[in-house]
């Protein structure tokens, strides 16, 4: 173990090359603190997206028309909740972002008595904070439902959410925030008057339901498993649900330029469409970019 | 595998997005952890405080932590500056720790040789005790830095894009292979690292290619 | 932020933040919290414990057969490594991803992945404890006591296991602990646990509710860590100190390193 002097000054020096270079390393890619950049000026778009692969794929939708109508677009996918990427647009770090007016207007408005498509759509431009704003919403939505199996359907004769009164013993799975949302168990008892136990069951809920864990499951209503396993989405006559419509939400100053851009978008998007976009990406295991460009050249935006 | 053959792309770039995230959280721990094992070696008093609260901080699970952290520093709750925070906090814990064995492992005799021949307590640092502390160190940084990078893919809980997009994202669409591309290249990309700060120990330490390694020190 | 300026203000908000918090934990803690959050904590030891076993019932004989035999090491090592570089967030949805594969049913797959991922977890500090606190033993001692006319097994038996204890439980204690902190993320695939009120309180935006459970969480990993500390007390007392004969100088300081390194292995992930 005992070294020589010139060893001693080897390593010391070393050592600080090691330690210089892992931190260029790290300054190399900019501020590690600040990751998203505000971007102020209108040369570059920044489009975000939620953690939910459905929505990824609008964004990249929304990223690559913009590309071709000639912006550079910035990619700040997978956000997560609504708490992270809602002040990132009211602070102007994120311009685009494909949102879902019922939700959204939830965020806004937690007391909002809308339900129907218009109404929502109505209320959510009322409720936006001066810097946002919404361009026009697409036919699609995609939107919380209750679900059952076929079966669970025809043995109990249910075709809509207040035929569960009759069904001793619903077990109701969803997210674990279902059990608090207002839309849960309790406005399932005081909207119509069904009485559930709840199983928290996230993102394996469509394998609680078809597994019979739970009969009666919270999904959206564009997962193309709804279609491809037979599932019912049953009527919500009395509103519980608000409906949401996909709909770029976008930073107010930008609004009249992006709305040339995504407007067309939103109409060619229907719920079919959205629905397809999804069995492709579930289904085909096709990535967000690739399923946005067929999509766009299928639709002719790009030739 | 065709998942994995047709998003080689995508998985690159998580993996390069992967690797940032790491670095701050190891390079910081690692130079803050030097002082404070330091003088968690040098003072009895202060070892037991130190070593103590790092081993405290290890102890708070990674997700309660990004939970408690926002609060405490007034900074976003869903951010990365939040993840880099609570990683770097975990690094320093550890390495402290680290730092104050290998500092306890330089012989006494050299130490004291050099404080006989006339070295100032900064010069024996920089010259003696740092270098001699080297191969404990190292091995204190290579536990580090596998752990940061695991320790990374938490982060998407809380919408810090890294390899753990491929865990919650491969779940939410059922495809076993992505998930499975995800434990992978983490792996991997730890192990690289691994590999390449064994190197660059063996390249500036070449004494101690044979000298005993942290446990084998034990057996002998 | 009023005249106080905003370090007052700031100061204030997490006050409340944790004002709150506890105030959560307290009320769920109470009759009005139904007995659920006491099932979470219930669920969190149980998880964590029956792991450690496990793990203990694979890595114990493993790890003295190669403390004894002194063969093997290399692989462990290995294999510890890889372990160890594993993220166990990507390995519980993986095993309950691949368990569903082979038609697994929901609830046995989530238990089963998650109990196979903390399992890996807790192995290679398990292990490392088990062969470290055999090769610690001074050989001397072995020596004197196969001197002595002790079988191989007496040997394990009498002289090494007990010698070896100290470090055992010091692989023990950090496994326990890793398994604490990752049981937490368990709640995303819904096993339960602590990590349920945080994953719950994310889109919920409920700062008290999640603050609460990773406090508690906190809080159940000190309390195990501070019953691990008194294990290793007592065994450090009763047991006399098999490692103390002179050694080659430059390894002084061996013990007393290895000691803590096998108690602060790394990661919980």
């Amino acid at each position: 173990m005992l070294n020589t002097a010139g060893n001693k000054g080897r390593l010391a020096l070393g050592a600080a090359v090691v330690g210089v270079a892992l931190a260029l390393s790290g300054c190399a890619q900019g501020d590690p603190l600040s990751p998203d950049e505000g971007s102020g000026s209108t040369d570059t778009i920044v489009v975000g997206s939620q953690a939910y692969y459905s929505n990824e794929i609008v964004a990249e939708i929304y990223a690559q028309a913009l590309e071709n109508a000639g912006y550079d677009v910035e990619r700040s996918f997978q956000i997560g909740q609504r708490d992270a990427y809602i002040p990132a647009l009211e602070g102007g770090e994120v311009d685009v972002f494909p949102e879902y007016t019922g939700n959204l207007l939830q965020y806004y408005a937690p007391d909002t008595t809308a339900t129907q498509t218009d109404e929502v759509y109505a209320a959510l431009a009322d409720a936006l904070p001066d810097g946002l704003a919404v361009l026009a919403q697409s036919s699609a939505s995609d939107q919380d439902s209750y679900t059952v199996t076929q079966e669970f359907a025809d043995a109990n004769s249910l075709s809509s959410i207040g035929d569960l009164a009759n069904v001793d013993g619903v077990v109701l799975g969803g997210p674990p925030e279902l059990e608090e949302r207002p839309y849960g168990p309790a406005g399932l008892e005081s909207v119509y008057g069904v009485t559930v136990s709840f199983e928290a069951t996230g993102d394996t809920t469509f394998d609680a339901l078809v597994e019979g864990v739970v009969n009666v499951a919270n999904i959206y209503t564009a997962d193309p498993r709804i279609q491809t396993s037979g599932l019912v989405t049953l009527d919500d006559p009395e509103g519980l649900f608000l409906a949401s419509n996909v709909v770029p939400l976008v930073n107010a100053d930008l609004a009249e330029e992006l709305a040339a851009v995504l407007d067309p978008i939103s109409a060619a998007l229907t719920a079919e469409g959205l629905v397809a976009l999804n069995v492709q990406s579930v289904e085909d295991q096709l990535s967000s970019a690739q399923i946005a460009t067929e999509w766009l050249t299928a639709n002719g935006f790009v030739s | 595998m065709n998942w994995i053959v047709n998003n080689l792309g995508l998985i690159g770039e998580l993996t390069l997005e992967h690797l940032r995230l790491s670095v701050v959280p190891i390079v910081l721990g690692f130079v803050i952890a030097i002082p404070l094992g330091w003088v968690a070696w040098r003072y009895r008093v202060t070892r037991g405080l130190v070593l103590t609260v790092a081993g405290l901080l290890y102890t708070i699970p990674s997700l309660a932590l990004f939970v408690v952290l926002p609060p405490l520093l007034g900074i976003p709750f869903l951010s990365e500056l939040n993840v880099t925070i609570a990683l770097t906090l975990y690094a320093i814990a550890l390495m402290a720790r680290a730092a104050a064995d290998a500092f306890g492992s330089v012989d006494p005799g050299v130490r004291q040789s050099a404080t006989a021949v006339g070295y100032s307590a900064w010069r024996r640092f920089w010259e003696v005790e740092f270098p001699l502390a080297g191969p404990v160190l190292l091995a204190g940084l290579r536990v580090v830095a596998v752990g940061t990078i695991a320790l990374v893919t938490v982060g998407i809980l809380i919408g810090v894009e890294s390899l753990g997009y491929l865990f919650t994202n491969g779940l939410q669409r059922r495809i076993v292979e992505e998930v499975f591309a995800g434990v992978l290249a983490t792996a991997a990309l730890a192990l690289v690292v691994d590999g390449a700060l064994q190197l660059v120990g063996r390249a500036v330490m070449p004494w101690a290619r044979r000298a005993p390694s942290r446990t084998r020190a034990v057996s002998s | 932020m009023g005249p106080k300026g905003p370090l007052a203000h700031a100061g204030g908000v997490v006050m409340t933040l944790f004002f709150d918090a506890f105030a959560w934990i307290l009320a769920n803690l109470g009759p009005a919290g139904e007995g659920e959050l006491w099932t979470r904590i219930g669920e969190h030891v149980l998880y964590s414990l029956v792991s450690v076993a496990i793990a203990a019932a694979i890595a114990i004989p493993a790890g003295y057969l190669i403390g004894h035999t002194g063969r093997g090491r290399e692989i462990a090592v290995a294999i510890s490594g890889a372990a160890r570089a594993l993220p166990s967030f990507g390995l519980i949805l993986f095993f309950v991803l691949l368990l569903g594969t082979f038609g697994v049913g929901l609830g046995v797959r989530v238990a089963a992945g998650s109990y196979i991922a903390f399992v890996i977890l807790a192995i290679p500090s398990i292990l490392a404890g088990a062969y470290a606190g055999l090769e610690a033993i001074d050989r001397s001692t072995i020596s004197a006591a196969r001197a002595i006319g002790m079988t191989e097994w007496q040997i394990l038996r009498k002289v090494e296991v007990p010698l070896g204890l100290p470090l055992l439980i010091g692989g023990l204690r950090s496994a326990t602990l890793q398994v604490v902190a990752t049981a937490t993320l368990a709640a995303y695939v819904n096993l339960g646990g602590l990590g349920f009120d945080i994953i719950q309180g994310l889109p919920l935006r409920r700062y008290d509710q999640m603050l609460g459970a990773a406090l508690l969480v906190v809080a159940l990993a000190f309390a195990l860590d501070a019953l691990f500390g008194l294990a290793a007390q007592i065994t450090e007392r009763v047991i006399p100190d098999g490692r103390s004969a002179p050694r080659p100088r430059q390894h002084r300081a061996g013990p007393k390193w290895s000691r803590a390194s096998s108690a602060g292995t790394p990661a919980h992930n």
